[in-house]
């Protein structure tokens, strides 16, 4: 697949581009895991990417998030290239994610997770706070009504001094979701959010996606092996297998494609 | 809430005071002989010690064995000083103040500098930052010393002489434990990219580096005064309780406000799992070496403190074995807890080195390292946590913030306010 691809989706309106990726390439030594991949994500979008088990949707997110350089390739965000930034400058400039292994901080309190996520809109210095300043007491006093506000929009607001490995496992991946919003994106990547939930938690957490994506006008990019929620809520779709990109489309296309269900058949079965 | 912690922090201060006037008291009266004061002070000095061990080890995840290489840079640094003073020669108070002062001007233009550039190698940081603290130094030793070293004599002298003592001292152990800072900063730019177990390695080899050159300060080093291996006596013996009592609520009171504020939430994180923190817009590479700084002034401060008690300095004093005390100290205590450190420390040293050594035979000092990691191990299988686990007394805990007033349970969803805007 040379270039980029017509159909990146449905309508390519006069909407900014905010994630432009082109010709990604990543070799983990000699294993390739993701190859000649390109994608354009306008804002405002809700766009899903998957693929069989090893397809190398996560390390796609790796890449955009600077866990890895890649080997090749090119990543723009809002016309910046993220090649070669360190990761918290990234996070920084508005893209946050969840982890497909959720990696809350376990130890600490639900509140402490979604405060860390805040850390770098902090507002005080090490001085406020050895003095304990004023500026430090009304920073810190707004950082946990905006944390508190987060977590009552995932109804973890009971739950905020619980320590967060001790919640359980479909709460945790919301507190994943609620703790990266704390880092004020505007361009959100989800890997598997809903995996391990029952349906009914999906029907709840497709709501939810809906919900934050108008309430902070994010972009959201997401990797979901549960085609109840892929086919449901993303606008349109890029479907992976063995680092490339078979197909892309809207998920009815999608689902229809002979190369799709062929990736999948036989490897796994559509869920 | 408020009220309780106004309360904790009201009763913490009042404690402290209280033991404050009693040791005083007790000194005055004379009481306490000057044995079980230096018991005392040395106990504050390697609690200081640990309790910065703890910060880099305990609350940022980073494991290091060089807490006794600044201690030892502390405490030479501000004996040098001292030393040269009653002998007349204010030069390395002079050079040393003002080389840190301008490394440090270096320093900050550096960082601003070398932030125009992406990714700059970790080698190249370190670099730039080495060459302003020579360059800071040079300065002080060549230009800034010679012109006012001798006028900065002068208008020490013209004060009373225990005034003058009290201002040289204080910016003894200022110059110490600042020194102790850089070299720390220079130490940790490469050394804290390496994982936890090479750092380990890493800064116990820094440990052995310092004691090494201690052993050569009169040949390898041009300072004839510290003596090499024979130990640096004359120093003269200025730390007095109220010195012991500052420098330790001052440590005490700064890790507990930094533990309590943003940034200490990102160490916490830190060791939690570092590269969550890192992908939570976290600036983890800066927020280790923070956490290695502060707590190596911490152990500076205390070295300053200690040679100024003891009046003495031998190399052996931070060598290899008494190096791991405030891991020991530490691990008993409970990583991640500042009341075990504080507890463990104190008891660790009256009971070690002033109860043992008191009212056991003779032979004791050679079966110590033998009791030590049997004990160390005793408590490793049946309390894993440490002495106190993560406590903290009331004033030192991490508050809890009361649950959001309204109830959100009729409507699920609340106003949060735009997505931009915390960092207003
Ligand atoms: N750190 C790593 N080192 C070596 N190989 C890796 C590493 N991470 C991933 N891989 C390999 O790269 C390939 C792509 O992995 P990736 O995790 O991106 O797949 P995925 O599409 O997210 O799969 P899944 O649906 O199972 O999460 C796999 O073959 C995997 O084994
Ligand atoms: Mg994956």
């Amino acid at each position: 697949m040379k270039g980029r691809p017509e159909n990146l989706g449905p309508e390519v309106g006069a909407q900014p581009v905010v994630l432009e990726i082109e010709g990604l390439t990543h070799y983990f030594d000699s294993l390739r895991a993701v190859h000649d991949f390109s994608v354009t994500i306008k804002e405002g979008e809700l766009v899903g990417l998957i693929g069989p088990n090893g397809a190398g949707k996560t390390t796609v997110f790796n890449l955009i998030t600077g866990v890895y350089r890649p080997t090749a390739g090119d990543i723009r965000y809002n016309g910046a290239a993220l090649v070669g930034l360190p990761s918290h400058e990234i996070i920084q400039m508005g893209i946050a994610r969840t982890f497909q292994n959720i990696r809350l901080f376990a130890n600490l309190t639900v509140l402490d997770n979604v405060l860390i996520a805040f850390h770098p809109h902090a507002g005080y210095g090490l001085l406020d706070s050895v003095l304990q300043s004023r500026r430090f007491r009304e920073r810190e006093k707004i950082l946990v009504e905006r944390s508190q506000e987060l977590l009552a929009i995932f109804g973890l607001e009971d739950r905020q001094n619980d320590i967060a490995g001790s919640l359980p496992y479909g709460l945790q991946r919301r507190l994943e979701i609620a703790r990266a919003l704390a880092t004020e994106p505007r361009l959100l990547l989800l890997d598997e959010p809903a995996a391990g939930m029952n349906p009914q938690e999906i029907d709840q957490l497709m709501e939810l996606i809906h919900f934050i994506r108008d309430r902070f006008q994010l972009t959201i990019f997401l990797v979901e092996h549960r085609m109840r929620l892929v086919m449901n809520i993303c606008e349109w779709i890029t479907v992976m297998d063995f680092g490339e990109i078979i197909a892309r489309g809207k998920p009815e296309e999608v689902r229809n494609d002979p190369q799709v269900i062929e990736a999948y058949l036989g490897r796994q079965a559509i869920r | 809430m408020l009220q309780r912690l106004r309360n904790s922090g009201v009763s913490f201060l009042l404690g402290s005071a209280l033991v404050f006037i009693i040791i005083q008291v007790l000194i005055s009266a004379g009481l306490l002989n000057p044995y079980w004061q230096g018991i005392i002070f040395w106990g504050a000095a390697i609690t200081m010690v640990s309790l910065g061990l703890n910060l880099i080890y305990g609350f940022s995840g980073q494991f290091s064995l060089g807490q006794f290489g600044f201690y030892a840079i502390g405490a030479y640094t501000a004996a040098d000083i001292t030393y040269r003073w009653v002998r007349n020669d204010s030069s390395a108070l002079v050079v040393v103040i003002s080389g840190c002062v301008l490394a440090l001007l270096f320093m900050v233009g550096v960082s601003a500098f070398l932030r125009r550039f992406y990714g700059v190698a970790t080698l190249t940081k370190f670099l730039f930052n080495f060459l302003a603290t020579v360059l800071g130094f040079f300065i002080a030793v060549r230009f800034i010393n010679p012109v006012i070293g001798r006028s900065v004599y002068q208008a020490l002298n013209a004060l009373p002489s225990g005034v003058s003592q009290q201002i040289v001292f204080f910016f003894a152990l200022i110059g110490g434990a600042t020194l102790a800072g850089i070299v720390s900063y220079l130490f940790g730019i490469p050394v804290l990219e390496l994982g936890s177990d090479y750092l380990g390695i890493a800064t116990l080899g820094f440990t052995i580096i310092v004691k090494v050159l201690l052993d050569n300060t009169d040949t390898l080093l041009p300072f004839p005064e510290m003596k090499g291996a024979r130990g640096m006596v004359g120093i003269p013996k200025w730390t007095i309780w109220p010195w012991v009592f500052v420098s330790f609520m001052a440590v005490v009171l700064v890790m507990r406000n930094i533990l309590h504020s943003s940034t200490g939430r990102a160490l916490l994180s830190i060791r939690e799992d570092e590269r969550a923190a890192e992908l939570m817009g976290i600036d983890t590479a800066s927020s280790k070496i923070l956490a290695f700084v502060i707590g190596s002034v911490f152990a500076g401060l205390a070295g300053g403190i200690r040679a100024h008690d003891l009046a003495f300095l031998h190399p052996t004093m931070f060598g290899f074995l008494p190096s791991f005390n405030p891991l020991i100290i530490i691990v008993f205590g409970g990583l991640g807890s500042m009341t075990g450190t504080i507890i463990t420390g104190f008891f660790w040293i009256i009971l070690l080195e002033g109860i043992l050594r008191l009212y056991l035979p003779e032979g004791f000092e050679a079966w110590r390292f033998v009791i030590y990691p049997l004990v160390l191990l005793g408590m490793m299988l049946l309390r894993p946590q440490g002495l106190m686990g993560k406590y903290e007394i009331a004033f030192l805990r991490r508050p809890l913030p009361p649950l959001r007033a309204t109830k959100t349970a009729a409507e699920p969803v609340t106003e949060p306010r735009p997505a931009e805007g915390v960092a207003s």
